[in-house]
């Protein structure tokens, strides 16, 4: 069924998208969609989170169908009815979250679904497939072990396998969604090293991403989307940042959060030699020290994956440390449960808000009393108090711009920026000694990251110390007095805000020591 | 399916009348709550009556269906043969509908109201001499301790070894048949002069009064209907109030929907599942308790009689909620009290109900599938519950 | 090359505090069970006894003191524990579990058996046959959560196939009977696929729910129509064992595996064509991806819900055949409820197997060594109330599913319904 040489395709193949539209209830994702993009270019795919950036690409790729409008490829109509159609059109697509199995080893991820076969029962031939991958990984200078597992593989890796897999299938127009997210500032100079050398052998790129200073460096053209609409196409060497800022939300948009400087003051959170393993025994946070004080704002940056999650759990109560210690005004914390936590006034805004931040079947106002309900004003001995909980998250409602109409509703139905401002709510509207916020703006529109954004610093100012941890570099940059750099679970660097620059963190978040 | 996915709304859709939210659960609407069982039970008559045909022939479907309704509804006789029956029916799917909204599968109802039912009828033929007062309560208790220990051992094994509770209350019902079989033969239980398993008889302090004996109807004092019914209509409101209106029901419902965000919340999460498995466990054996101390006045291998089976439908029926399991046990009591005067009626043998039963069932858990038969639209999505098979 | 372990940091292997906790309770359920064995089946304990390989004379035997037989297992089982406390055994645990059931029901065998013999041949006949209708059941169930469906309704799947084959074994052919019994099971897995893919109804109700509409079909149709014409309609005979010769003539194993009726001999063979084919085939890959990720593998074009639609029919079969197995290989007649739970014992034995064909084979057979011991033991007369020995099988799941699940992964997307946009 493959043909012996992988990676070819096509060189002068052009790909349209017609006038697609595409409605889900309440809501219109794409509104006459035109783009086109032709072999040996990359055009960049810019627009904000629920812009419609996914679900333009899902139908390229066949997982959606259009309600309107044509995918044209080399002025034939394509009919796409799952991805097989796509792939064999020569469609590959990288996703955000990799599409990998973690318990299957590289080759067998790479041919699955068109797996070279020997014999009657469809036995695979497992060595004509590893040669297959040698070749593609030495040809594109993508290095990899053919028979590693999935699972033990960092990340940037990962993705590699994910490049295979789409030139495995002799993909002539490559796209790729938000690729940069999990890779640091090194390992993305690497990638658009990659990104071009495809380029040069004629493939169509499109490069999907929110970042204003990566497309402008490695698109040809950039298309801007906002709110389903294309609303603006640009050439990368004229336009500015801002520019393409002003496009992607529709209003000058400030780039950097206002802020005065900060007033620090006690101590508020010391970790001293804090040792955490992951849930597969491996160390994850590494001896790590630092302290927060009132009134400052500690960011910690580093590429997700580097112990950051497993830091936040051990200081938060619901994971355990295996040693080291962590003191709240001097008290020792570091067997602490959330619960106690939280009558010490510490808040957690936690990493997924979906899976622990919020019970989505649950209403507004059981969220807003979810980690407060046990104690007066909430209830009264055994029995809950509704009345006062639900006037509670009306107060909030308002307070906190949550779009909703009332606190009836389930929390499920709430957008991604609202739901976040839910638990901001919930987080911030009581006494916070200690506000730990783990990527407190990932994934929702630009209006409630501004939003958050300025509540933080606000609770800063009121004395709160705040730790938060991001792998947007920018939100660090951003919010932050202070900087830690995260790598491997050591905290390898720490700089005062003034003093910090995007590529010297970025060393640091790659583990070169400068 | 990740907000980063969907496309983002600013206004979410209008939420319900705020009387229907107060009742809770989440997301009702009359069409999912009223009208899709009622079109169940009616899909499930409809099969039932094709059966009837096939085993019996055409002209056995009327006269069985009459006596069906007669048995369960016309005169104080059929009512309180529904009614009593209906009792332990509440009890049990009270037991079964409290573990899914914990998200546990209490599927050990049968055993633990085995063993309820044991202890039960041991407090109840001991202690001569006591007024009904202290007696009953007593022995209730003791039936309501019997079931806890046997829902508080698969509820410990699934919080501390991740043990499955499907498969371990599936395992403890064996045991505990077997252990009854046991308990039956032994000289302080076994009644005198029999060599068959049956337990002595429960003495009338302990034994539950009828309730329906001053009607002004003739046998007025022949009515079975006893006190047990009035005992699980408060434990149904008390499970209510447990669940909605208090901090335990909340912390319930919380491991229930997301056990993570309970933990994020502060709940102990491994407690609240032995607490749920152990309540579940003594409400079953309240079930055991109230046949062993009504109307069959001892114990007798298979006195369950698959009514902890049962519990499962009404709970799915009632759709976990204490006013649903209520109503789902009336219908099931119905049905069982229908179907004996069936069977003694008609040529339709009372095996019939169970498969009514088991095809209510199947209508209920495939909401999407009666809306397809009746073309009925709107309702919501029905969320999925299982998270495979470890903690 | 990239060099991985650079970047994964150190890897020093600690176990998780669930997984300590589980390996202490069963370090200490190993040094209890030394405690007990020595001082209930060694200490007071006189005689010999017998354990006899084969029937024939100059056939194996070996005679014993039944007190030192439990002294030396008291402490096997004490090195075990010790050894579970500190180290643990890894991957191996399920191994040392079983191989360790095996010791103490050897041992209580000897005690039982004090001043006695006892056949050993007969016994592991009965296990492999015992164990049949648990590996078929556990086979289903592998089957089915491969592609990450969780299958409750194995029980009435087996419930129904034992029902067709009975009544179709009468009627027409045994033969016609199982595959009628197939048949049957695999309607009743589409049943429970419809409802779990279709209408994503939760896996596990669904699975009840087949289990409670099985029962209830069968036992009604049994009573309404079986009893009152059993001749004509329940009366299917049994297939009586075949010999394989050559190979049934090996000593003492040979008897016990070569000389069974023809569902064992399909067991072993749906053993080995399913290893292969999961591991090694196309299909196997494929399948196996739509249970670990499926959203990646239709990314690659590959239809997760047919897949899902078409092994748990595949399930559903295996179930139906070893359904067959109740009536028309051992019982000769259907009796209502007559699996008594064999189809959730099959599931704890596809997890005490770890998913794998053959791991759930092991696993059946430890399990039906476990009935076998209570049939052989009630012959016996031990003075242990029949009673408790009926509930020996279950127990022993109890303790296998407690002791085990966790330390073995099943199939990532286990449980979950797929929901395409």
């Amino acid at each position: 069924m493959l043909p012996a040489d992988h990676g070819d395709g096509r060189s002068d193949l052009k790909l349209e998208l017609r006038n697609v539209t595409k409605r889900f209830p309440g809501v219109v994702a794409n509104d006459s969609v035109d783009l086109s993009v032709e072999s040996g270019e990359i055009l960049g795919l810019l627009g904000e989170n629920g812009a419609g950036k996914t679900t333009l690409m899902n139908i390229l790729y066949g997982l959606y169908s259009a309600d309107e409008g044509e995918i044209i490829i080399d002025d034939r109509v394509m009919h796409f009815e799952g991805p097989g159609d796509a792939i064999a059109a020569g469609i590959g697509m990288v996703h955000q979250h990799f599409m990998l199995v973690p318990v299957f080893n590289v080759t067998e991820n790479v041919v699955l679904g068109v797996e070279p076969t020997v014999g009657p029962l469809g036995t695979i031939d497992l060595g004509e497939a590893r040669r297959e991958v040698e070749e593609i990984s030495s040809r594109y200078r993508l290095e990899i072990d053919p028979t590693a597992v999935v699972e033990d593989l960092p990340v940037g890796i990962q993705q590699r396998i994910e490049i295979i897999k789409v030139l495995f299938r002799d993909a002539s127009i490559i796209v790729f969604d938000e690729p940069t997210a999990v890779l640091t500032p090194q390992e993305v100079e690497d990638f658009f090293k990659i990104i071009n050398g495809l380029k040069e052998s004629g493939k169509g790129i499109i490069f999907i991403t929110h970042k204003l200073g990566e497309v402008l460096e490695v698109a040809d053209r950039v298309a801007v989307l906002r709110r389903g609409r294309v609303v603006g196409e640009v050439d990368p060497e004229e336009a500015t940042k801002e520019q393409l800022a002003e496009l992607m939300v529709g209003r000058p948009v400030d780039l950097v959060v206002d802020k005065e400087t900060a007033q620090p003051g006690e101590v508020v959170l010391s970790v001293k030699d804090l040792l955490v393993r992951d849930d597969r025994q491996r160390t994850a946070v590494d001896h790590v020290s630092f302290e927060v004080r009132a009134g400052e704002i500690v960011g910690v940056a580093g590429v997700q994956g580097n112990g950051q999650t497993e830091l936040v759990e051990a200081l938060t109560g619901l994971s355990l440390p295996l040693g080291g210690h962590v003191f709240l005004s001097g008290e020792d914390i570091t067997l602490a449960s959330p619960r106690s936590l939280h009558r010490a006034s510490v808040a957690h805004v936690p990493e997924d808000r979906q899976r622990s931040g919020l019970i989505l079947d649950f209403d507004v106002a059981e969220n807003i009393v979810l980690d407060s309900y046990y104690a007066e004003p909430y209830s009264h001995g055994l029995r809950m108090d509704w009345g006062y909980a639900h006037q509670h998250a009306e107060e909030l409602i308002t307070q906190y711009d949550i779009r909703t109409p009332s606190s009836y509703v389930t929390a499920g139905n709430l957008s991604g920026g609202n739901q976040q401002k839910l638990i901001v709510a919930r987080e911030f509207a009581r006494d916070t000694k200690l506000i730990i916020a783990s990527q407190p703006t990932r994934g929702i529109d630009v209006g409630s990251i501004e939003y958050i954004h300025s509540r933080i610093v606000e609770e800063r100012d009121n004395g709160a110390a705040v730790l938060i941890v991001s792998s947007e570099l920018d939100e660090i940059l951003a919010l932050a007095d202070r900087i830690l750099v995260m790598y491997r679970g050591r905290i390898v660097a720490e700089v005062n805000r003034e003093d910090a620059t995007p590529s010297q963190l970025g060393l640091y978040m790659a583990g070169s020591v400068a | 399916m990740t907000q980063e996915q969907m496309p983002t709304t600013e206004q979410p859709t209008p939420a319900e009348p705020r009387w229907m939210q107060r009742i809770a659960p989440r997301d009702v609407d009359w069409t999912t709550l009223v009208i899709i069982p009622l079109l169940a039970v009616l899909s499930a008559l409809i099969i039932g009556a094709v059966i009837i045909v096939l085993t019996d022939g055409f002209g056995a479907v009327l006269p069985a269906y009459w006596a069906l309704f007669k048995g369960a509804f016309v005169g104080w006789s059929s009512i309180s043969e529904t009614l009593l029956a209906a009792t332990p029916l509440i009890l049990a799917g009270l037991s079964v509908a409290i573990g899914f909204q914990a998200g546990l599968f209490n599927i050990g109802a049968e055993g633990q109201m085995t063993i309820g039912g044991l202890t039960a009828v041991i407090v109840g033929f001991n202690f001569e001499g006591l007024p009904l007062v202290v007696h009953l309560p007593l022995a209730v208790l003791a039936g309501f301790l019997g079931g806890a220990l046997w829902g508080f051992i698969p509820g410990i094994l699934r919080a501390r070894t991740g043990a499955h509770e499907v498969i371990t209350t599936i395992m403890l019902n064996f045991i505990a048949y077997r252990t009854l079989d046991y308990m039956l033969k032994l000289p302080f239980i076994q009644k005198e002069g029999r060599f068959d398993p049956v337990s002595k008889d429960v003495l009338d302090s302990a034994t539950f009064p009828p309730i329906l004996k001053w009607l002004p109807v003739e046998n007025a004092d022949r009515l079975r209907l006893h006190l047990g019914f009035i005992v699980a209509l408060a434990v149904a409101w008390l499970v209510y109030w447990i669940l909605y209106r208090s901090t335990i029901g909340f912390e319930f419902r919380a491991v229930g929907a997301n056990p993570h965000a309970a933990k994020y919340g502060g709940i102990g999460v491994a407690t609240a599942i032995v607490l749920v498995m152990a309540l579940a466990g003594g409400l079953a054996g309240m079930a055991g308790g109230n046949e062993t101390l009504g109307v069959l006045g001892r114990a007798t291998p298979g006195f369950t009689a698959q009514i902890g089976f049962d519990a499962i439908a009404l709970a799915l029926l009632g759709r976990s909620h204490p006013g649903g399991v209520v109503l789902a046990s009336i219908l099931f009591g119905a049905l069982r009290a229908g179907g004996r005067t069936m069977q003694a009626q008609s040529d339709v043998g009372i095996d019939l109900i169970v498969v009514v039963q088991a095809l209510i069932i199947v209508f209920i858990a495939a909401p999407e599938l009666v809306r397809a038969i009746y073309r009925v639209k709107g309702g919501k999505k029905q969320g999925q519950v299982t998270r495979g098979w470890s903690t | 090359m990239v060099d991985l372990t650079a970047v994964t940091g150190s890897v020093e292997l600690v176990r998780a505090p669930a997984e300590v906790r589980r390996a202490r309770i069963l370090g200490i359920t190993y040094l209890l069970l030394a405690v007990v064995v020595y001082f209930v089946f060694a200490a007071g304990t006189d005689g010999d006894v017998t354990f006899r390989f084969g029937e024939q004379a100059g056939d194996l035997e070996w005679t014993v003191s039944a007190s030192l037989l439990a002294t030396v297992a008291a402490i096997i089982f004490g090195f075990l524990g010790g050894v579970q406390l500190t180290k643990g055994f890894g991957s191996k645990t399920n191994l040392v579990l079983g191989a360790a059931m095996g010791v103490f029901a050897f041992t209580f065998l000897g005690w039982a058996g004090a001043g006695k013999s006892i056949g050993i041949v007969g016994i592991l006949v009965t296990t492999v046959a015992a164990a049949t209708p648990i590996a078929f059941g556990a086979l289903s169930g592998v089957m089915c959560e491969r592609v990450a469906v969780i299958n409750i309704g194995i029980e009435g799947m087996l419930l129904t196939g034992a029902f067709t084959g009975a009544v179709v074994g009468t009627v027409l052919s045994p033969v016609l009977g199982i595959i009628g019994a197939t048949l049957a099971g695999g309607v009743m897995a589409l049943g429970l696929a419809v409802l779990a893919i279709r209408y994503r109804v939760d896996q596990i109700i669904a699975g009840v729910v087949i289990n409670i509409f099985a029962l209830g079909i069968t036992s009604f149709l049994s009573a309404q129509v079986l009893v009152e014409n059993a001749s004509e309609l329940n009366n299917p005979g049994v297939l009586g064992p075949l010999r394989i010769p050559l190979l049934a003539d090996i000593p003492v194993l040979g008897r016990i595996l070569f000389n069974q009726n023809i569902f064992v001999y399909v067991l072993y063979s749906l053993v080995g064509v399913m290893t292969y084919l999961l591991f090694r085939t196309r299909w196997g890959l494929r399948s196996r991806a739509v249970g670990e990720h499926p959203k990646a593998a239709d990314t690659l074009g590959i239809d997760v819900f047919r897949t899902r639609y078409r092994n748990v029919f595949y399930g559903g079969m295996i179930a139906g055949f070893g359904g067959a197995y109740f009536t028309l290989g051992s019982v000769g007649s259907f009796n209502e409820n007559m699996t008594a739970g064999r189809g959730f014992i099959g599931l704890a034995a596809m997890i005490f197997g770890r998913w794998h064909p053959v791991g759930a084979l092991a696993a059946a057979l430890v399990f039906g060594f476990a009935e076998s011991l209570q049939i052989r033991l009630s012959i016996l007369d031990v003075g242990i109330p029949s009673e408790f020995l009926l509930m020996a099988p279950y127990v022993v799941t109890i303790i296998v599913v407690a002791g085990v699940v966790g330390a073995a992964r099943p199939p990532a997307a286990d449980g979950q319904p797929y929901i395409k946009q």
